[in-house]
């Protein structure tokens, strides 16, 4: 599913490399926490999986595909297969919840019809069900990140990353959020996620891997946050 | 692609940008009428060149009954034919003469005809109101001076007439105000692209959010520069629209009504020379802008 082959990724102008000789495998239907402080190189590998970046030295395969010999013009239909959900929700304000989720199938060209059933499905799963009419604004916070899930999983992805995705929200909702990931993980997705929070992660009781000044400290099965933080 | 989506795009980036998309259309608009005009400019100068220009360097006019009242030269009465000989014969001698062409009354109805077919006044004429002449190029066109003090004055001949002077101060003119033209028009040309370069920034900026959800769930970069694309393509193509209206309200009112009634010698451009430049204004109007925004799009809007 992810491969890193000792991968450094040292950005234009910066000295210090934002990772550093990084080696890891991640399979199909894993979910994964991504831990460490601001700065370990945690955004920048979620970048590398997005092609957002291109690694300096070795190889990231996502989806069986070797992301640097994949030509810019097949970037959009790679990332049709990948989910994304970050902190801050990007929901688009002038535009309802169902038009929110549709927009991401609108623009990779899929039939008015296809839409129309697809939406309320997934609004269902992410237990928003007659709420399509709302405005992001009228709902509270962990709503609208499960308008971004909705949004991010409606593809039906391989492979869901999420950016510190309760970040934002009050403890009890963030335990909401998980176990509608852990869901979506069920399903057989596979689970990336960054994030800073330690209570969820010892509970969950997931694989951790730990980044620290861009290298890989810790890859731990049924791992925990972690002591020194 | 869902052709109903783009198009809402469009008409929301458009609207957004309401004063830059009219400060775009119009001045696409004004550097694509002085481009238009300045291609019509050029064809009128070589449609005039192309009847004038070398065919005659100068012309003998000889007398005709009528100008007896009109011209003191003409006082002795009409050319006769013996003078025309004479004419002939002596041109025929001079060594900077390159060939001479008698054009007779009738000839010069003919040709009259032709050149001012819509000009009210070629009904009015008659063959006997046209000169007789003789049409004659020189080697060297700066040495029309010795045909004048040769033949001026002469019984029979009413003038001697340098037209190449005459047309040459005239193309140089248009030619001086169709370089003019096109000097306005090439900074014209890059205000508006300045413009456009400008209006797809802003564009991309205030459509950033949507840009970098479409961008994350894998629109391809095609659909993502569309509508910025169009949005630029539209602003330039109803610039080039207004543009092809003030040409050819321009050719109408300007050349048709006025200037042709005013200066009846030349024999202006008809209305389809006009119609002909149009098409390439609209595509020019429509592609210019359209590149401009991919190049601005490449800086602005990562993808």
């Amino acid at each position: 599913m992810i491969r890193f082959d000792n991968v450094s990724k040292t950005y234009p102008k910066q000295s210090r490399p934002a990772l550093r000789d990084v080696s890891l495998e991640i399979e199909k239907g894993e979910f994964v926490f991504l831990v460490g402080s601001s700065g370990s190189g945690k955004s920048t590998f979620l970048r590398l999986l997005l092609r957002e970046e291109r690694a300096s030295h070795g190889a990231v395969h996502v989806l069986g595909k070797d992301l640097a010999r994949l030509s810019n013009w097949k970037v959009p239909q790679m990332r049709r297969q990948l989910g994304t959900v970050f902190q801050d929700f990007r929901l688009l304000p002038n535009k309802t919840v169902g038009e929110n989720v549709a927009f991401a199938l609108e623009v990779i060209g899929k039939p008015r019809a296809a839409i129309r059933k697809t939406v309320p499905e997934v609004l269902d799963l992410v237990g928003l069900g007659g709420k399509q009419d709302r405005m992001p604004g009228e709902l509270s916070g962990g709503e609208q990140q499960r308008v971004a899930i909705a949004r991010a999983f409606v593809n039906r992805p391989l492979l869901l990353i999420a950016d510190e995705p309760t970040g934002n929200l009050d403890p009890q909702t963030s335990v909401g959020i998980m176990k509608l990931l852990d869901r979506i993980n069920r399903t057989g997705t596979t689970v990336v996620m960054a994030t800073h929070d330690q209570q969820i992660v010892d509970q969950m009781r997931k694989r951790v891997i730990e980044l620290e000044k861009g290298r890989l400290v810790r890859d731990q099965s049924r791992g925990v946050y972690g002591y020194q933080h | 692609m869902r052709a109903q989506f783009v198009l809402s795009e469009i008409g929301v980036g458009l609207r957004r940008n309401l004063t830059m998309t009219f400060a775009v259309i119009v001045s696409v608009a004004l550097s694509l009428a002085l481009f238009g005009g300045s291609l019509l400019m050029r064809e009128q100068v070589s449609t005039m060149k192309g009847y004038w220009y070398d065919k005659v360097n100068v012309t003998i006019y000889l007398c005709n009954k009528q100008d007896k009242e009109t011209s003191p030269n003409c006082a002795r009465g009409p050319v006769t034919e013996a003078q025309k000989n004479e004419i002939r014969a002596e041109l025929k001698q001079m060594s900077i003469v390159e060939s001479v062409r008698f054009e007779t009354a009738e000839e010069a109805y003919k040709h009259y005809k032709e050149e001012f077919s819509d000009s009210p006044l070629a009904e009015s004429l008659t063959p006997n109101q046209m000169q007789e002449s003789f049409r004659i190029k020189l080697k060297d066109p700066e040495k029309y001076k010795v045909i004048t003090t040769a033949f001026a004055g002469r019984p029979g001949v009413q003038e001697v007439r340098d037209q190449k002077e005459v047309v040459d101060d005239l193309f140089n003119l248009l030619n001086g105000m169709n370089y003019a033209a096109l000097g306005v028009m090439s900074l014209m040309l890059i205000v508006a692209l300045m413009l456009i370069v400008n209006t797809v920034r802003v564009s991309a900026f205030s459509r950033r959010r949507e840009t970098g959800i479409m961008r994350l769930v894998g629109a391809s970069s095609f659909y993502i520069q569309m509508p910025f694309i169009l949005e630029a393509a539209i602003a330039g193509l109803l610039g080039a629209g207004l543009a092809c209206v003030l040409l050819v309200s321009g050719y109408y009112f300007l050349v048709r009504n006025w200037l042709a009634d005013q200066i009846r010698v030349i024999h202006f451009i008809a209305g389809d020379a006009v119609l002909a430049k149009l098409p390439l204004v609209l595509a020019i109007g429509l592609l210019m802008p359209a590149l401009a925004a991919l190049f601005a799009l490449r800086k602005y809007l990562k993808v």
